[in-house]
């Protein structure tokens, strides 16, 4: 472990007939974090650095008088202001989308006139030391006129709303697919059900914040910007842009990353700032977000509200679903998704696994005098398998239908692979069927409802939760495209290339950040060359080293990625596979890769190894046949077409009920993302996900008041849970290998958060449905579950 | 610069006399003045416990207290786990073969709060392991594999846990 290489034995190699893919090997990463040699921003350390902190305005919706710099520049250790009247050479951000329903809005890199949430960045400023820059911040005198706030998407929505832009407050207004048949069949049905859900606005609390680190090289005309990003390339394309210099001269590193599910997948107006400022400043400039102004001016999401009709017939199946979706974006779009990513993903997959033909939604993106939104992990789908679950478990309940029955009933059916949704949304194979059943028994239903009968008797409170859902991911070019986005993210590519000494490195477009892509990408290269994976290295987050992608967001990495990885190292194993024919006089269909080896079929002494095929395609160019350039290298690409994962949650819960709290006594996953290239890392991501999503569920929520002011400013507020309120989750594997990827895998990064949010809702709802208490917002607080039991205890008595 | 005080302490055995400003924190001594940057930063109040070090023995929060009170103290960082020819502890070991850490900005805080608990109580039982466990915060893991990791290390046989779901590659798995 100590020299970095992947631990594994040739035994347990030989095993499994070398093969890498589908083994739990441990992560090449894991060294350098064990041992506090990893490289996080705030790690790397420049001579003569200098700090930078941002006063950011205090008010959630103002007009700007005036900005005195002067009393920062006469603070001990400070050496320079920024506001937005020096960096008239910077535009603002402007996100878009090409469509005529959404309407694009300025984002200031530095407030001018105008702030619109609280933690907006007025002025930047440099100095000696991050206490110095904090003290100069502090005394930036910025004159406010206050302006009324809107802070909810009624008040956004209301007639007479203050404007958070000229241009209005509603951003974005989409009818989706709008079934003339639709109404009609809702009138007809047997139950029709008229529901609203909620969500609470989170935010993804990555451990390490966003951090910047900005060089300007005289010698090379060169800016490096070091940044805690998900998406390095494309921070490169847009901070060129801003700054008006060509891409050649920014290289963008993301060092190792401390997490970002999402927040990190759009580009912040800080990464543009701290590059402008190394500019002026002559020396590098470090800018370390703090905890407070993570929570306060980071990005954020989920806030949405989604009201619902939905009709069943007498069977409990499904007939039409008509859904009214509003998404609470805050003060800005951000760039590349806009604030579009939420309600348009709602629109399209709202439906989820579910066999329903009759459908309309109209989505809407509302502005508030909050941070604005940014795609946090899920996105819409833990409020759309909210709605789905919850409207079915009530109707369940109305037509006196067993909970897994329900969901058999409206599952798209077993035969009817590849799905195509009402919205023209293909689903491909997969098991729905098969992880309903899986976890349902793994449950227990039979025995837990006799157990809950019991313990109703006693007083006590017991719930089931079961949910279902698809996992869109591996989203391709074409998926971005049918949205608008003017920059469509969707393919990735991979570089392959031999040493002369035959050493192997990956450079690829993705850029994890504690998704262990240096392992599986070498996992997967492992196979296709016949090395072993520690014999490949992997290199990501440098635009300087790699090709041009994406990054890492959306669950696409491991197939858009490792797609490109797998398309890529075969070309290169073609290529040695040429030569050593060439070398050896075979032809290059009898030649075998193994262990580092090129040999003839059925003659394993007349071969090769890798480092005598690399020496001579390097340094003995004139043995190389004709058809054979020097060097050993291939590069590809991958653009999917998108494939989805699937898995049912189940849990079970006890509800205090003198306190409010919630215990989850059990949590079962069945999931199915096809071939899982590294099956520790796939239950690594289901667990942290699923706790992501029990945090959404039971704890967290950004609350503002009307103002526009934060009251959840630390984590004594903002409730990250910990492992005493974590339980251990149960994981069963189904495997459906997806055709739609060039290893059969599907991406799985998300769909813990999506499932887990509504299935301690469907199982705190069941414990609750004798009383008649609905649960149909997120979070569960416990204040609120105990003044619902305590009206439910005094209708109860009235009525005796 | 005013209102510096010469300081004197010991990180992982080797002893270091340091200037510091009166409002550097121990995490900023550590960071800054004397380059060891396995301890983070994740929250600076107090919470995320990211920056736990262990101060004299005992796990601290290095955001909380200040360079100047950590004078004639011991203190180990992350650094100092591994053994001088860079094998990994017990713990470092059972974190990876666990899958313990993702991201892995607080695995040092989780290691030096899980070191300190061992220390003090060698067979802590499932229950102790959680609580200990719980001042600090992890955003990746949900904990499972955290607490699996403690309790294998506990058990003096890191690479080979407790029944699980974390696969029998993970512990045939060796250096090759």
């Amino acid at each position: 472990m100590a020299d970095g290489r992947l631990p594994a034995t040739d035994a347990a190699a030989a095993a499994t007939g070398g093969r890498w893919v589908g083994r739990p090997v441990r992560r090449v990463e894991d060294a350098r974090h064990l041992t506090g040699t990893a490289s996080f921003v705030d790690d790397i350390r420049r001579p003569g650095v200098l700090s930078i902190a941002f006063a950011r305005s205090p008010h959630g919706a103002a007009r700007i008088d005036a900005i005195d710099a002067s009393p920062a520049l006469e603070t001990a250790g400070v050496r320079a202001v920024l506001t937005a009247g020096n960096l008239d050479d910077l535009d603002p951000l402007v996100p878009r989308l090409d469509r005529p329903e959404f309407v694009a809005v300025e984002m200031p890199l530095l407030a001018r006139d105008r702030v619109r949430h609280v933690g907006e960045p007025v002025a930047l400023v440099i100095a000696d030391s991050p206490h110095a820059a904090e003290d100069g911040a502090e005394r930036v005198a910025v004159e406010y006129e206050l302006l009324d706030a809107v802070t909810s998407i009624d008040a956004a929505l209301a007639g007479d709303a203050p404007r958070v832009h000229d241009e209005g407050n509603v951003l974005l207004d989409v009818d989706f697919h709008d079934d003339p048949q639709l109404d009609a069949r809702l009138d007809e049905a047997h139950l029709v059900l008229d529901e609203t859900f909620s969500s609470a606005r989170v935010t993804a609390v990555p451990m390490e914040g966003r951090a910047c680190l900005a060089e300007w090289d005289d010698r090379d005309q060169r800016l490096t910007l070091w940044t805690s990003t998900q998406i390095p390339h494309l921070v490169r394309t847009t901070v060129a842009a801003l700054l008006g210099i060509p891409e050649h001269r920014l290289r963008v590193v993301a060092p190792d990353v401390g997490g970002g599910f999402g927040q990190k997948c759009v580009v912040s107006r800080e990464e543009a700032l701290v590059c402008a400022a190394a500019r002026r400043a002559g020396a590098p400039v470090k800018w370390v977000e703090d905890r407070q102004e993570n929570l306060v001016a980071g990005f954020q999401g989920h806030e949405q509200r989604f009201d619902v009709r939905a009709g069943f017939d007498a069977d409990g199946r499904i007939v039409g679903v008509a859904a009214d979706i509003l998404c609470d974006v805050g003060a800005y779009s951000t760039h590349p998704f806009t604030c579009g990513v939420e309600p348009l993903m709602a629109a399209t997959e709202l439906l989820g696994p579910y066999a329903v033909r009759c459908y309309r939604a109209r989505a809407r993106a509302v502005a508030t005098n909050k941070a604005p939104m940014a795609p946090y992990r899920g996105v819409s789908r833990p409020q759309m398998v909210l709605a789905m679950e919850r409207l079915l478990q009530k109707a369940a309940l109305r037509l006196g239908i067993d909970a897994v029955e329900m969901r058999r009933r409206n599952l798209i059916p077993r035969d009817a692979f590849p799905w195509t949704g009402p919205a023209g949304l293909v689903i491909d194979a997969g098991s729905y069927h098969d992880a309903l059943e899986t976890c349902a028994d793994a449950l227990g239903l039979e025995a837990f409802r006799e157990r809950q009968r019991a313990a109703r008797a006693d007083g006590r409170l017991l719930g089931l939760g079961l949910v279902c859902f698809a996992e869109r991911s591996g989203y391709g070019t074409e998926a971005f495209n049918q949205r608008k986005m003017v920059v469509t993210p969707g393919y990735d590519s991979a570089l392959v290339r031999m040493d002369p000494s035959g050493g192997v490195t990956l450079y690829v477009g993705t850029s994890g950040h504690g998704q262990g892509h240096l392992t599986t990408l070498a996992q997967v290269a492992a196979d296709r060359l016949a090395l072993h994976p520690g014999d490949i290295e992997v290199r990501q987050s440098d635009t300087d080293a790699t090709p041009y992608g994406w990054g890492t967001f959306a669950s696409r990495s491991i197939v858009v990625g490792g797609g490109a990885a797998h398309r890529a190292s075969g070309a290169l194993a073609d290529r040695l596979r040429r030569l050593a024919a060439h070398l050896l006089e075979a032809a290059p269909e009898d030649i075998e890769l193994r262990d580092g080896r090129a040999e003839v079929r059925g003659s394993p002494d007349r071969g090769l190894a890798f480092s005598d095929l690399a020496r001579v395609a390097y340094l003995e160019a004139q043995k190389l046949p004709e058809d054979l350039v020097p060097g050993l290298e291939a590069q590809a690409s991958f653009d999917p077409p998108g494939t989805f994962s699937n898995a049912t949650h189940g849990c079970i819960v006890e509800i205090d009920p003198d306190t409010g709290a919630v215990r989850i006594e059990r949590y079962v996953v069945a999931e199915d993302c096809g071939v899982m290239i590294n099956p520790a890392i796939v239950e690594g991501q289901v667990r942290g996900g699923v706790a992501q999503g029990i945090a959404a569920a039971l704890y967290e929520e950004l609350v503002y008041a009307d103002d526009g002011q934060p009251q959840t400013a630390s984590l004594m507020d903002y409730l990250v849970p910990t492992a005493a309120e974590i339980p251990p989750v149960e994981i069963l594997h189904l495997e459906t290998p997806s055709a739609f990827s060039e290893t059969g895998a599907k991406g799985m990064g998300e769909g813990g958060t999506m499932g887990a949010p509504a299935c301690v809702a469907t199982a705190v709802a069941d414990a609750l449905a004798h009383l008649g208490i609905e649960i149909d917002r997120l979070p569960i607080r416990p204040d609120q579950l105990l003044a619902a039991l305590r009206a439910a205890a005094k209708e109860e008595t009235t009525a005796r | 610069m005013s209102d510096v005080h010469l300081i004197a302490l010991t990180v992982n055995g080797t002893r270091h006399e340091v200037a510091v400003e009166a409002r550097r924190t121990l995490a900023d001594v550590l960071r800054h003045d004397l380059g060891h940057t396995g301890t983070h930063l994740g929250c600076e109040h107090g919470i995320c416990g990211a920056c736990t070090v262990l101060v004299d023995g005992r796990p601290t929060r290095a955001c909380l207290m200040f360079g100047v009170q950590a004078d004639d103290c011991e203190i180990e960082t992350v650094e100092g786990l591994a053994s001088e020819d860079g094998a990994l502890s017990p713990l470092q070991e059972a974190f990876s073969a666990h899958h313990a850490l993702q991201c892995g900005f607080c695995t040092p805080g989780f290691l030096m709060l899980a070191t300190a608990l061992l220390r003090e109580n060698p067979h802590p039982t499932d229950d102790e392991i959680r609580e200990a466990m719980a001042s600090n915060i992890c955003r990746c893991t949900g904990y499972q594999s955290i607490l699996e990791a403690v309790r294998a290390a506990a058990g003096g046989n890191a690479g080979a846990g407790e029944p699980g779901s974390d696969g029998p590659g993970l512990r045939e798995a060796a250096p090759r």
